[in-house]
């Protein structure tokens, strides 16, 4: 896997770390193109303009108007910035979430310290949960009356997703504040107690990836971590096959044909 | 006849006379030190904390033995530090570092006792609420730091302090009373400083010839009184959720490790987050813009020129304090509120940036013309610049909506704000103190260990913050107990050594400092009034002032730098001289 970070930005591997990608370059170059200038002169003026015996300083204020020039050319770049490239990228990246129909949709749950990610598995939906029925056994709360969540794959600390399409995580968390970092695919985004909120990405390339925590929630924070396994669809779908439901036993999850049964 | 008020009051028993003292000077001084005290502990801290990130699960040397004695045996067994502690250093390092040291280091110490000076005041002109607000400050502080001693430590939840983890962590009771107390401290000390500045001012001082400094100050004022309030109010909000069972930002539903937290629900975490950085980012201004005021008032004195573009520098910082209240959610972009506020944050954020160019652009060109000379607090004020310009430039990938998605809660983040803060502020403060230690204490510090203290700290500063961009583009979380444990940290980790390596040279460099302040303040010898020429107030009067500052109130002619107008006798005319020698 380290193949994928060294000095730099890490490999790019979603549709939109190219685009982040380019902005980082572009402020990088004009930062260090900026500075250079500045520097220049300000060395430039500290050489030409030291004490030197019998030379006085000059009284005069200089045209207000000329210092105005940079402030010009920062507002001109910020604007340009903002018009061409924040906000057009943000509406692409956080203000739209790709369709459910067209998506591949994950719902995820953090807790101190591991990702517990749901499947909706073959009947699409997703089965209800709620907090009176987490436990280690059932780490996102499923509710094991629900017939909907049946067939739900559940995964700790490892995100399967297929390659060619869109993933939607709707995250939430059970405890603290987390963040929902990748490196690779430039994605990061909190998960809030209380709130329901979608993340976004396409991978590019199938691989393993890196999933971790990027806001302090706890004593592990720095444990934090999971796999993201990108896989052809082929793959992926024979993963999610793989996988035992977590309710596959449980009686209480068929349809209530045992009326006898009191949870 | 105030202040033949209090000379006459003030037959001063040793208690009354540096201990309660009225006297803005002696409040003055005791903020310079005991925010020293509360910086140099903030910074004992990193130290610590610096060892765990360049060398994960090493015991610390030298300090080692010693701290697995003294502290709780699970903190840092065999000099191990475990992540408990980890986080207490972390948390303490941000809360002391703002709220203690470099706060009122710039406003409690240098606004104290210069801006009276700069007006041509006897004193503050409420010299017993400016008492109370040291003996605030001084407990609220103790108390933060005595928080080490409870069982399950200090707080350990970032300087932040988001919720739910705050509200669940140990410590945390503590560090929201102690800030109670600090802000209730600040707050009288802004109303304090604008009503001086509007009210005491001598005959002459209209605003227009106020020097840079005074009106950075009083900008500052502003911003503390406006933005404390509401972290104030939330401090308490957050106190009631821990102890009183309320549940302002809990939502319903908690389960923490794997128990239902008993809390009453509906609450909203994000909530906490825009109440503390509608302080927290006006803060950042508190924090830089009396730096600026300082290197404005040395670069005029060490340019002999008066500054460029004095009412665009002042309109400037005006025009951030107004600012400065709109943008705090672009620390939010990623928190889970609608997208959509971003753009505005994001348009906020790119406007404010340009009075803080225009402000630099005005010193840089301020040199123009000038007849420059290099003294110690000159070397430090035109360091400000290019490190100030890299704090200020590193802020615009993180402002950006776009690339903040991939930078935020990296450390290209830490390295950022301390640009600003250590290179920018703590640079511009320690400039200051050369330049006004003949004021506080009538001696000069020593040159040549200034000239070693001055190039050591500027390159052991760049040491410990430039590898910081090099981690954060490569993805390095911030506030990670064991950077090693995620693969995509290892490659840059190099950079942590770096870092480390330069902190605590850093600190070595700073022991001249110390002892030159100490030395000089026993056994320095008495320098001339005015050393540096300069034109303000300050040096109107005796150094150091005795009480009530001023044998006769001055009056003001002309503006603050009137330094080498054509056919004067020599290159500065002071505030208060009657005509143009």
């Amino acid at each position: 896997m380290t193949p994928n970070y060294g000095w730099g930005l890490p490999v790019q591997a979603s549709t939109f770390a190219p685009n982040i990608d380019f902005g980082i370059w572009v402020i990088h170059v004009a930062m260090f193109a900026i500075f250079i200038l500045w520097s220049i002169f300000f060395v430039y003026l500290l050489i030409r303009y030291r004490r030197k015996p019998g030379v006085a300083a000059d009284h005069g204020e200089g045209h207000p108007l000329k210092s105005l020039i940079p402030d010009f050319f920062v507002l001109a770049f910020e604007i340009a910035l903002i018009a061409f490239y924040a906000i057009p990228g943000w509406s692409r990246i956080k203000m739209t979430t790709p369709p459910a129909q067209e998506a591949n949709v994950v719902e995820m749950v953090a807790e101190q310290f591991a990702w517990d990610f749901q499947y909706p598995g073959a009947d699409g939906k997703f089965g209800r949960r709620d907090a009176k029925f987490m436990d280690s056994a059932n780490p996102l709360g499923l509710d094991p009356q629900d017939s909907a969540g049946r067939d739900d794959v559940v995964s700790i600390n490892e995100l399967h997703v297929p390659l060619g399409k869109p993933t939607v995580i709707y995250m939430t968390s059970k405890d603290v504040i987390h963040s929902f970092f990748i490196p690779e695919f430039r994605v990061k985004q909190d998960a809030v107690p209380g709130m329901r909120i979608p993340v976004w990405f396409e991978p590019t390339k199938a691989g393993t990836y890196e999933l971790a925590c990027a806001q302090l929630c706890g004593v592990d924070h720095s444990m934090m971590r999971g796999d993201v396994v990108v896989q052809t669809p082929k793959e992926y779908e024979a993963w999610l096959k793989s996988q035992t439901p977590q309710n596959a036993d449980n009686p209480a999850a068929k349809p209530p044909e045992n009326p006898a049964n009191e949870f | 006849m105030n202040s033949n008020a209090h000379a006459s009051r003030h037959e001063a028993s040793f208690w009354s006379r540096y201990v309660f003292s009225l006297d803005h000077k002696v409040i003055g001084l005791q903020y310079l030190f005991t925010s020293m005290f509360f910086l140099l502990s903030g910074f004992g801290m990193i130290m610590l904390l610096r060892w765990q990130l360049a060398f994960p699960g090493h015991p610390v040397p030298l300090v080692g033995g010693l701290i697995s004695r003294l502290l709780p045996a699970d903190w840092a067994p065999g000099g191990v530090l475990t992540p408990q502690f980890y986080n207490q250093l972390g948390a303490m390092h941000g809360t002391i570092m703002v709220f203690l040291g470099i706060v009122p280091l710039g406003v409690g110490a240098f606004g104290n006792y210069i801006l009276p000076l700069q007006i041509g005041a006897p004193d503050m002109a409420f010299p017993r609420l400016n008492m109370m607000s040291y003996w605030l400050y001084l407990p609220g502080g103790l108390l933060m730091l005595a928080s080490f001693l409870l069982p399950g430590g200090a707080a350990q939840s970032g300087w932040t302090s988001y919720v739910p983890l705050s509200i669940i962590n140990p410590g945390q009771t503590v560090w929201l009373l102690a800030m109670v107390i600090i802000i209730t401290s600040s707050l009288l000390g802004a109303v304090n400083f604008i009503t001086t500045t509007l009210n005491m001012r001598a005959p002459g001082m209209t605003l227009g010839r106020m020097p840079v400094f005074v009106w950075s100050e009083l900008v500052t004022a502003v911003l503390l009184l406006l933005a404390f309030p509401p972290l104030e109010a939330a401090s308490i909000l957050q106190l009631m959720d821990r102890v009183a069972g309320t549940s302002f930002y809990l939502p319903t539903g908690l389960v923490v490790a794997g128990q239902a937290l008993k809390a009453s629900g509906g609450g909203q975490p994000i909530l906490w987050q825009h109440l503390f950085w509608f302080l927290a980012h006006p803060e950042v201004y508190v924090l830089i813009l009396p730096a600026m005021g300082v290197v404005a008032e040395i670069i005029a004195n060490g340019t002999r020129k008066p500054l460029f573009g004095y009412k665009e520098i002042v309109g400037s910082m005006i025009f951030i304090g107004g600012m400065s209240f709109v943008v705090w959610a672009h620390h939010m972009f990623l928190s889970g509120m609608t997208p959509a506020l971003g753009n505005f944050f994001l348009v906020t954020t790119m406007i404010i940036s340009v009075p803080s160019v225009a402000v630099l652009t005005c010193l840089i060109w301020s040199l123009k013309g000038g007849s420059i000379r290099f003294t110690t607090p000159m070397l430090f004020a035109l360091a400000f610049l290019p490190l100030f310009g890299i704090g200020g430039l590193t802020g615009l990938p993180l402002g950006l909506t776009v690339t903040d998605i991939y930078l935020h809660d990296t450390y290209y983040v830490i390295g950022h704000f301390h640009y600003v803060v250590v290179t920018g502020t703590i640079i511009a403060l320690m400039g200051g103190t050369y330049y006004w230690f003949p004021k506080w204490f009538g001696k000069r510090l020593n040159d040549f260990w200034g000239k070693v203290h001055f190039w050591g700290t500027v390159a052991c500063m760049n040491g410990v913050f430039f590898p910081m961009f090099i981690q954060g583009l490569a993805g390095v979380q911030r506030r990670l107990y064991d950077p090693t444990a995620q693969l995509h940290n290892l490659t840059t980790q190099p950079m942590n050594v770096v870092s480390s390596f330069s902190a605590w040279l850093l600190f070595l460099f700073q022991i001249p400092f110390l002892v030159n302040i100490f030395y000089t303040i026993f056994k320095g010898e008495r320098c001339e009034e005015n050393p540096w020429e300069a034109t303000t107030l300050e040096w109107a009067c005796a150094s150091p002032p005795p009480h009530g500052n001023f044998d006769k109130p001055p009056r003001v002619h002309r503006g603050p730098y009137e330094y080498s107008a054509p056919g004067a006798r020599k290159d500065w005319i002071a505030q208060n001289a009657p005509e143009a020698a």
